[in-house]
């Protein structure tokens, strides 16, 4: 994953996005229009990806993250797939599978019709995988954590003792005997 | 660190090394018996923890294979992962929240109190709070429990403020930051609690008491304890007589090797403590080791649980500080007229963004989830833990057909809620709900349980011989010198978190079995 423009850019832009395929060397790169973000590719096709890229996004929609941040995501199952031909062939099919369902390629239908068409699927193993993939991958991704307030790992700042780990103000303050002061 | 040859049967074999396992090796170090400490994960030190959810799930969890059935959520939710306890040195300490709570008296004869409850195998434990006590006491020094032994509680974070103000608005009496085995002050060489917020990922302060970093060096430094971490029990072995003989093991290269032994003390978690008894069947017990009775594998408890989450106008950041920052215990009683038997503690709780994505509605997806989540700087959060009935089918068994990489079968873990866990499920949401609602919630979430962190009664203890698995030192009912030293050997789970009762139970067995070892009894 490259990013070549800092984030606000990324923000503004990425939701816009059209896409350019390069194929080098064996590799398919696709990358926004603006630059927003690129992948690279080993096993899933140009139009697979974007597919998947569309379909992550509706699984767990921020509006709040840009492209990028799903974009990581289809990268990652794609790095899978490559060395898990069954997984490659799951994603493959499944794909295949939206495009037949209305006769009409999935990633032309409208957003209300791509959504209903995925709920159509949500049993298949084909769903589950990417929904399983997304939910680990999007959420496990440190620099989308500054978004939802989640601030990690926190041992290396000595943890909350001195960093506001009783800052709300807006509780009842309880009393000493239910909460004892922090130690000196 | 001592180290004993394979043929010397005059070891003490003590597999596993957790609350149980741990704190059973180095008692028995401390009286000068000699122990040889099997484990089937590495050892790590805190410097290694790392504060990140996923990352530390495959760092200690314990991942082998294993399947569910049942109409429990988490056989739907998490199949191949009923419970979520650690494969590392140290066990399930390192993962621990550290929630040091006593059982009550009632809770040690459940069968009386309660009656009889169609389809629960409920039974009094062959013992009473009274005899627990003075291990309770030596526990609670050891583990360095707050509130007991003149040792300050823990200041309370903003998780427990919110419960706290929605607790006191709505009447409880008994709320305040618990009684962990978390240091609030420097004691024992270790830190005070930095309120890191990661008690699940391994304490980078070991300021929460785990084996690791407590029980295990002092073991060591007595010159007779000899760990071998990376090394897992495949079977125990017996004689023409019964008399058990030694263990065959695995170690990390996967070669295989038995150690003899005087003893074999059996400390692996409710899952894989009666998975190693059903899989050392022989010619002699085709049913499986101390089975007898049958019950091996049975009366699988796991606590009621649930969590409560709730968002709220104004910011909580749950996640900083102590995980289980605090307690209401109005509900632990037996009230029947609540419509269910036993009680259940209410005990704040959080998740990093990472698992609380996985865990606030496994298998949710869409705008109406990512909105929910979107408000995760404002949630605020709490676990129930209340007693679940015992039940004959909720059953640790030995799979058909799938086996492991050492050709064993793999465990199935079978559980349905009782409608006594239902209904208490049921009342503790809503109690719950009230407590966010008083303390301002905009919204409240119910959210199902998570893969088991306390896993209990697969071994239970008994009376009788025909009841259970063990008596009340642990010791099996068919092999005087096989004994039950986790949570699998509790006769029932009474409402708190059972750590605190399997160190006093190991700290008592440690002395029955020196004193049994020093009159040549076994």
């Amino acid at each position: 994953m490259k990013r070549v423009l800092d984030r606000r850019l990324f923000l503004r832009t990425a939701a816009s996005a059209t896409a350019t395929v390069i194929t080098a060397g064996g590799a398919v790169v696709i990358a926004a229009s603006n630059g927003a973000w690129a992948m690279t590719l080993s096993t899933f096709d140009a139009t697979t990806a974007r597919v998947l890229l569309v379909m992550t996004r509706h699984l767990y929609p921020h509006d709040m993250l840009g492209d990028v941040y799903y974009a990581e995501v289809v990268e990652s199952l794609d790095k899978k797939a490559k060395a898990d031909p069954g997984l490659a062939k799951t994603i493959r099919e499944g794909v295949a599978g939206l495009d037949r369902a209305t006769g009409v390629p999935w990633l032309q239908l409208s957003p209300g019709g791509q959504v209903e068409a995925l709920k159509a699927i949500e049993t298949s193993p084909f769903f589950q995988t990417v929904r399983g993939e997304t939910v680990v991958g999007l959420y496990n991704n440190k620099l989308v954590w500054h978004h939802f307030g989640y601030q990690g790992s926190s041992a290396e700042f000595g943890g909350y003792l001195h960093r506001g780990f009783q800052d709300a103000g807006w509780t009842m303050q309880p009393d000493a005997e239910a909460s004892p002061p922090s130690p000196a | 660190m001592a180290r004993y040859e394979l043929n010397d049967d005059s070891v003490v074999v003590v597999i596993g090394t957790g609350a149980g396992g741990g704190t059973l090796a180095n008692e028995l170090c401390q009286k000068g018996v000699k122990v040889v400490l099997l484990e089937a994960g590495k050892r790590l030190s805190p410097e290694e923890f790392v504060n990140d959810e996923w990352a530390a799930f495959v760092q200690t969890a314990w991942l082998d294979k294993r399947t569910t059935s049942g109409s429990w959520r988490v056989a739907r939710d998490f199949p191949n992962l009923p419970a979520w306890i650690c494969k590392t040195v140290g066990g399930s300490t390192v993962h621990w929240a550290g929630a040091s709570l006593r059982f009550q008296e009632h809770e040690f004869k459940t069968r009386t109190v309660y009656g009889e409850i169609g389809g629960a195998t409920l039974l009094d434990w062959p013992i009473g709070l009274s005899d627990l006590e003075p291990y309770y006491a030596k526990a609670e020094a050891k583990m360095g429990v707050t509130r007991t032994h003149g040792i300050p509680g823990l200041p309370g974070n903003n998780n427990f403020k919110v419960m706290y103000t929605g607790a006191k608005r709505l009447g409880y009496k008994i709320v305040h930051t618990g009684r962990m085995a978390i240091n609030s002050r420097e004691r024992d060489g270790r830190s005070h609690c930095l309120q890191i917020g990661f008690c699940f990922q391994g304490c980078k302060s070991a300021a929460k008491w785990s084996t690791l970093y407590t029980e295990i060096p002092a073991a060591e430094a007595t010159g007779r304890l000899e760990l071998r971490a990376e090394c897992q029990a495949l079977q125990i072995q017996h004689d023409a007589n019964g008399k058990i003989t030694g263990v065959l093991y695995a170690d990390k290269d996967g070669k295989q090797h038995v150690q003899k032994a005087r003893v074999v003390c059996v400390a692996c978690n409710a899952i894989e403590s009666p998975r190693l008894l059903l899989n050392s069947a022989s010619s002699k017990y085709p049913d499986g080791l101390a089975n007898s009775s049958g019950q091996v594998g049975r009366n699988y408890m796991r606590h009621t649980t649930g969590s409560v989450y709730a968002t709220f106008d104004r910011p909580v950041h749950m996640f900083r500080g102590t995980t289980m920052a605090g307690i209401i215990m109005d509900e632990a009683g037996h009230d029947p007229k609540r419509g269910f038997a036993g009680g259940y503690e209410l005990e704040t709780l959080s998740l990093g963004l990472p698992f609380m994505a996985a865990f606030l509605d496994p298998g949710a997806w869409g705008r109406e989830f990512t909105r929910k989540l979107e408000g995760y700087a404002h949630m605020a959060g709490m676990w129930i833990v209340g007693e679940d009935m015992p039940q004959a089918t909720n059953r640790v068994t030995l799979h058909p057909t799938e086996k492991d990489r050492f050709g064993l079968p793999i465990p199935n873990v079978h559980f349905d809620d009782h409608p006594n866990d239902i209904a208490m499920r049921a009342h503790a949401y809503r109690q719950g709900a009230a407590v966010y609602l008083a303390a301002g919630a905009r919204e409240v979430h119910e959210v199902p349980p998570y893969p088991s962190t306390h896993n209990l009664g697969t071994n239970r203890m008994s009376a009788r011989p025909q009841d259970g698995v063990c008596n009340a030192f642990g010791q099996t009912w068919d092999h005087k010198n096989l004994f039950i030293s986790d949570g699998s050997q509790f006769t029932t789970g009474a409402a708190e978190n059972p750590t605190l009762t399997i160190v006093a139970l190991a700290i008592r067995q440690a002395e029955y079995l020196a004193d049994q070892m020093a009159k040549n009894a076994i």
